[in-house]
């Protein structure tokens, strides 16, 4: 079988199984052999041919030297057979001379075959893979220069999804296609060769070889569906086992072991079936296509005896064109390899194209932002709606792209139905502290988001010392303002290059501002200090250390406006204490906006916004906000149901799975 | 996006991971055992053999039906000369029933085959899926969770991708070859001779390479990784690169290391390459010494002259085995690697089993808890808990606090055993927890845990959990008695609201008021609560505190505690410290003492008034 292994069984798009999981069937998908789906697919092989002409052409080169070399071989083979075998074996006499030339045309054909095989196989690959790293370049640029809008109403599963196996699915036929092309030269070859023997011989190929064809499409289009149902329970099977063994707790306290196990039975039966029922497909290939070019040898030798008895045919000549069909077997499955990839190709260019037309970049004006210090920050009636995004986390763009694919549910954030942000306006003097209260989904987050421009407001605007963030080249907010998210995001990088990032500071100021996120003393223990590597995503420190690090990112920036959203959530709550006094201490550098959990943060800021429902609902300090604002009363004081001073979570002494704490107390497993 | 999808190079299935720690993955298991252990699990990997091996000999008998025929009309339909048209069609007719056969047969084997295999690979998979539920917490703690995971999933599916794609071209090549040589051998030994002398070489090579190209597969697989890595930084991250500009930096990564795995994908292609037009010269080269060798025995009369043509075809019945032989090894190796890796699951012994038939019920009634000189450590690490001896009456609440890392939380997976303790005893009304069947201790004893897991299914459903005969009114009235009624009422579909994948269309604390229902439901006698530390809504977390009220309400109530008001409330504190019980009252006891549980008072109420 595989010069190249048809992969249909391969992971398509949605290989990523989590994400597929509990997906529902497609709802119209694409007849895999439909002329349609051909002739996008064919249409997208046009568009690899024109990104890469040169390896294209150099590795059909080799795959027509390859084919030719191949009906060459058979050539020789009859005029050795008639002219150095049949008269050996004839005379009893060895024609040395001959049968030494014999064997050196062969091997030199082999030879010039072997180079054939070698430039086509290793073109092949390299065109295939010189597209895939152009394409995820290109969809990679893309995911930077989209506004983070855009990220949020796409599912992260599926961007990954996208850059990886979808580019993948999207290129996977143009590494048989060199060989297909070579076939197609080898098919007039031979055909040339057969008319030339003998025109009834050549009937015979005429009859066989589109044998092939028809068989490769039945087959494609029986078994391209079952193998995609295959695939899907394949993601469904692998979903319920992750959702499982996450749960693992829940499932072992509650004794539910064999109920989980039917569960899992019942799926895991459902994908047998469906191998089965595609393996029943699937098994009639190889012995078709084995049987096809031996019945057409048979055919041969009938109608070759009988010409030979007609006199119009040689011994030779029959061993010839019986050898050339028994050659050509084997390539021709490259054209049903091409074929067989195409609604693969097809679906994964679709997602690919999705993102690489998405539009919406932020435009930057040319403002600069002048002096240093503290800015002045205003919010003037600002209005923000988050992109559209149905249930299961599609667009309609995607939800059109997948109609012949699997789907990504990963619900990631509740539809909302309102406005995160409504006329919301306020203004902080510079070097001031605010602190943004409220209920959960209030806006807060939404909100510290547009204070550095993460996103453009839908109406309204943010200005700092009077500019419209909107109005500022591009890199002057990162310059000037810092967010610290929720979700500290580290690099997998060291941590100097995660503090840095990018910033030339010494180490000196990397460890000033290490020290004033109360980052400074794990680092200074870490097996390599400032050279430890974090891992992907940081993943060798605890929150409460991912936390701090990238909050002394923030820091080393000396920002003029740092936004704190919630930054220090995972911090234990004396160090985050500390940490917040010291900002305090040090008010006057920076204007700070910090989103408040904890009733201790609220009362070190100067100012209060509290937000109710994506609204100002309430502006003022903190003891002002008390006495004028029910709802800011009502939030303090459901922080601490009792009346006596508890913070909101309660006070929390041994907060779990922060600060490097032994995983035994970091919560029962989870 | 807990996977990333690593696709499979070329060639290679992904078989990442090591084993799990109590069993090593054993280093090279001969094949024929790891054979015997399928049989032994799944009886039917030899159901039906006999026919299936059969089969497989009439299909690779087929592989020579043509060079057969053509040696038969060459010798004797048409040589001196005069074509004998009627030997030539029976020979022609003979061959085609004898390939139609062929076909047949290997058609039904494929099929017998798959069938199978992927009823082994499914009774595996769901064996493998409840030995990893049996296993200790200890076994299948959250850093292992991944691998194990794919035990059932990717190691699995990639033995069953193998055996479709590749494990049939495997066995029939190797029994094409068998029976090509048989055939060679019975035309002419020496000419045979011949052809392996041009083919053990090239055999030779092929297994001297593998080893090169299962290391540049394994380097793909790598980069596969760093490549997700850095793109997954422009999607994951994307906040933060926005927010600090560092879009080129970025970007910069992603070109590296795309183009290091395009560069390691073209390396292994060149020598997949290499090893093909190896295989191509191979052949020519055998075909050349079978015409030199077999013209020079055909004139002392060793051979004929249709048998020297039946040689030419059979050459190429080795062309194809040997050149995919390198891939298909490789991948089988995966494939077996990965399929070892589920076996070496289900042979990792329970560490906390089941004492089973031969175990005891807990008696009816209010369970009185004893910690018996308890003492426990994580494996290879130091005692945690140090000969605790805990004494818990029928119906008290308990808080346990103290510091992280004190042991308080080993303290309550001993509790439910989720472990059990390296020595002493936890006894249930003096029934050591270890003799007590599983089906009465989870009946009884009830752990909330302090994230509650949610399954991607209903309200209801998810609270079935606790009691799986439960209604759909027996969960509203479990909702009911908790005071959340009103919560219940106010979503879109009631207890029928889907919770979305991990419940994350719930929020936090609300997810945590139906992992409270369930425990309601379950209507234990002992309850075990982990505290939840995370931020909630205020509203909330009034509805969790009274919730919670009413389900320790006339229960056995133990509460790894870290709100000060859980402490305050409960008929007894105990205070664990360096994995001791150190102090053990009320809180009016207590808080007037010095000791540990003043020292966390004071942090409490200073961390309130945050100054």
């Amino acid at each position: 079988m595989p010069e190249h292994a048809p992969s249909p069984a391969k992971a398509p798009a949605a290989a990523d199984a989590a994400a597929a999981a509990g997906a529902e069937a497609p709802a119209t998908p694409l007849s895999a052999g439909s002329p349609a789906v051909i002739r996008r697919g064919l249409a997208i092989l046009g568009m690899a041919i024109r990104d890469e002409p040169r390896t294209f052409a150099v590795a059909v080169a080799g795959s027509s030297l390859f084919g030719l070399m191949m009906v060459a071989s058979s050539l020789v083979l009859g005029e050795i057979v008639d002219r150095v075998v049949l008269p050996s074996f004839e005379t009893g006499r060895v024609a040395v001379g001959g049968l030494a030339l014999a064997a050196a045309v062969l091997l030199t054909v082999g030879a010039v075959r072997a180079l054939g095989m070698f430039v086509r196989r290793l073109g092949g690959g390299v065109m295939t893979f010189r597209l895939q790293a152009a394409y995820r370049r290109r969809v990679t640029r893309q995911y930077l220069r989209l506004p983070l809008s855009w990220h949020q109403s796409h599912p992260t599963g599926l961007l990954l999804s996208n850059a990886n196996a979808d580019v993948e699915a999207s290129w996977a036929p143009v590494l048989p296609l060199p060989f297909a092309v070579g076939v197609v030269a080898t098919l007039i070859a031979a055909l040339v060769v057969l008319v030339a023997t003998d025109p009834l011989l050549a009937g015979v190929g005429c009859v066989v070889f589109p044998a092939f064809g028809a068989f490769n499409i039945f087959y494609g289009r029986r078994i391209s569906p079952l193998l995609s149902r295959a695939q899907q329970l394949r993601a469904e099977v692998s979903g319920l086992a992750h959702e499982s063994f996450d749960g693992a707790l829940v499932v072992k306290t509650m004794g539910r072991e064999a109920d989980e196990t039917a569960r899992f039975a019942r799926k895991a039966d459902e994908l047998r079936a469906a191998m089965v029922r595609a393996g029943q497909v699937r098994g009639l290939f190889d012995p078709v296509m084995d049987a096809l070019p031996n019945i057409g040898v048979l055919l041969v030798l009938l109608v070759g005896t009988a010409r030979i008895s007609a006199g119009s045919l040689d011994v030779g000549e029959l061993v010839r064109v019986a050898y050339l069909f028994t050659l050509l077997a084997f390539p021709l499955r490259a054209i049903g390899w091409v074929f067989g990839e195409l609604p693969r190709s097809v679906v994964g260019h679709r997602r690919v194209s999705t993102v690489l037309r998405a539009c919406g970049e932020q435009r930057f004006g040319s403002g600069v932002m002048a002096g240093h210090g503290p800015v002045a920050l205003a919010v003037d009636a600002v209005s923000y709606t988050y992109p559209r995004r149905s249930v299961d986390g599609r667009t309609p763009a995607i939800m059109a792209a997948d109609a012949a694919g699997p789907l990504y549910p990963a619900l990631e954030r509740p539809v909302l139905e309102r406005p995160a942000l409504e006329r919301v306006s306020f203004e902080v003097p510079a070097g001031r502290v605010v602190a943004l209260a409220g209920r959960t989904g209030s806006g807060k987050s939404t909100l510290a988001g547009l204070l550095v421009r993460l996103y453009d407001p839908d109406a309204g605007a943010v200005r700092i010392d009077g500019v419209d963030l909107s109005e500022l080249a591009r890199g002057e907010v990162a310059a000037a303002a810092s967010l610290v998210p929720q979700q500290a995001f580290l690099f997998d990088d060291t941590v100097r290059a995660n503090v840095a990032l990018g910033l030339a500071v010494d180490d000196a100021a990397i460890w000033d501002a290490l020290a004033r996120a109360q980052a400074d003393r794990f680092v200074a223990v870490l097996p390599a200090g400032l050279d430890t590597q974090v891992g992907e995503r940081g993943t060798t420190l605890s929150g409460g250390q991912r936390q701090r690090i990238a909050l002394a990112r923030a820091l080393v920036r000396r920002p003029r406006l740092l936004v704190l959203d919630d930054a220090t959530s995972s911090v234990d709550p004396r160090i985050e204490s500390v940490i917040l006094t010291g900002l305090r201490a040090r008010a006057g550098a920076s204007t700070v906006v910090v989103v408040a959990h904890r009733r201790a943060t609220i009362e070190l800021a100067d100012d209060v916004v509290y937000l109710e429902r994506g609204r100002v609902a309430g502006h003022g300090t903190h003891r002002e906000l008390m006495v004028t604002s029910p709802g800011y009363a009502a939030l303090l004081s459901a922080y601490d149901p009792t009346g006596a001073a508890c913070g909101p979570t309660g006070p929390t002494y041994s907060p779990t799975g922060v600060d490097g704490s032994p995983a035994e107390d970091a919560g029962l497993v989870r | 996006m807990s996977t990333a999808a690593v696709p499979t190079p070329r060639g290679g299935g992904g078989g990442g991971g090591g084993g799990l720690a109590p069993v090593p993955v054993r280093p090279r298991e001969p094949l024929w055992a790891t054979l015997r252990r399928i049989r032994r699990l799944a009886p039917e990997f030899t159901a039906g053999l006999p026919v299936t091996l059969a089969l497989a000999a009439v299909a690779t008998a087929g592989r020579v039906v043509i060079p057969i025929a053509v040696q038969q009309t060459v010798d004797r339909g048409l040589l001196d000369g005069r074509p004998d048209l009627s030997v030539v069609r029976h020979a022609v007719v003979g061959a085609a029933v004898a390939i139609m056969v062929a076909a047949l047969a290997a058609y039904r084997m494929n099929v017998r085959l798959y069938r199978m295999s992927e009823a082994v690979l499914a009774t595996m998979r769901i064996r493998a899926f409840r030995h990893i539920h049996d296993l200790s917490m200890l076994t299948q703690s959250e850093q292992r969770r991944g691998a194990v995971t794919s035990r059932v999933t990717s190691d699995v599916d990639q033995m069953s991708q193998f055996l479709q794609f590749g494990g049939m071209v495997l066995l029939l090549s190797t029994g094409q070859m068998l029976i090509a040589t048989v055939l060679m051998a019975v035309y002419s030994w020496p000419l045979t001779v011949v052809v392996y002398a041009c083919f053990i070489p090239m055999a030779v090579v092929v297994r001297r390479f593998q080893p090169r190209l299962t290391r540049q597969y394994l380097t793909v697989r790598e980069r596969v990784g760093d490549m997700l890595g850095a793109i997954s930084e422009s999607v994951v991250g994307a906040a933060v690169v926005r927010a600090y500009g560092v879009q080129a930096r970025t970007a910069t990564r992603v070109d590296t290391s795309v183009d290091r795995y395009r560069s390691a994908q073209t390396a292994a292609q060149r020598l997949v390459a290499t090893v093909f037009s190896a295989g191509e010269l191979v052949a020519a080269g055998a075909t050349g010494a079978v015409v030199v060798a077999g013209v020079l025995l055909g004139v002392g009369g060793h051979v004929s002259a249709g048998k020297l043509v039946a040689f030419l075809f059979l050459v190429t019945l080795f062309v194809v085995p040997l050149q995919t032989l390198t891939e298909m090894l490789n991948e089988g190796a995966n494939a077996f690697a990965g399929l070892r890796r589920v076996l070496d699951v289900l042979d990792t012994p329970q560490d906390v089993p089941d004492p089973g038939p031969g175990g005891r019920d807990l008696p009816r009634g209010p369970l009185t808890v004893c910690f018996d000189g308890v003492s426990f450590a994580y494996p290879g690490g130091p005692l945690v808990l140090h000969a605790v001896d805990l004494r818990i009456a029928p119906g008290s609440r308990v808080a346990v606090v103290g510091e992280t890392g004190s042991g308080k939380t080993t303290l309550a997976k001993l509790l439910v055993r989720l472990m059990d303790p390296t020595a002493g005893q936890v006894l249930f009304a003096g029934v050591p927890l270890d003799r007590v069947r599983f089906a009465s201790l989870r009946r009884r004893v009830v752990m909330v845990p302090q994230d509650g897991f949610l399954f991607d299914v209903s309200i209801a459903d998810n609270v079935r959990y606790g009691r799986l005969d439960a209604t759909d009114s027996d969960v509203m009235d479990a909702f009911a008695a908790l005071g959340l009624a009103d919560w219940i009422t106010g979503l879109a579909d009631g207890v029928l609201t889907r919770v979305g994948e991990r419940g994350s269309s719930l929020a936090a604390g609300e997810r945590q008021l139906v992992a409270l229902a369930r425990a309601q439901i379950a209507a234990p006698d002992l309850l075990v609560l982990d505290e939840a530390t995370s931020a909630v809504d205020p509203a909330t977390e009034v509805r969790l505190a009274r919730a919670l009220g009413e389900l320790t309400r006339g229960r056995t109530s133990v509460t790894i505690a870290h709100r000060l008001s859980t402490a305050e409330s409960a008929d007894m504190v105990v205070v664990v410290d360096a994995g001791r019980i150190v102090q053990q009252g009320t809180h009016a006891e207590l808080v007037g003492v010095p000791g540990v549980y003043q020292r966390l008072h004071t942090s409490w109420t200073a961390g309130v008034t945050g100054s």
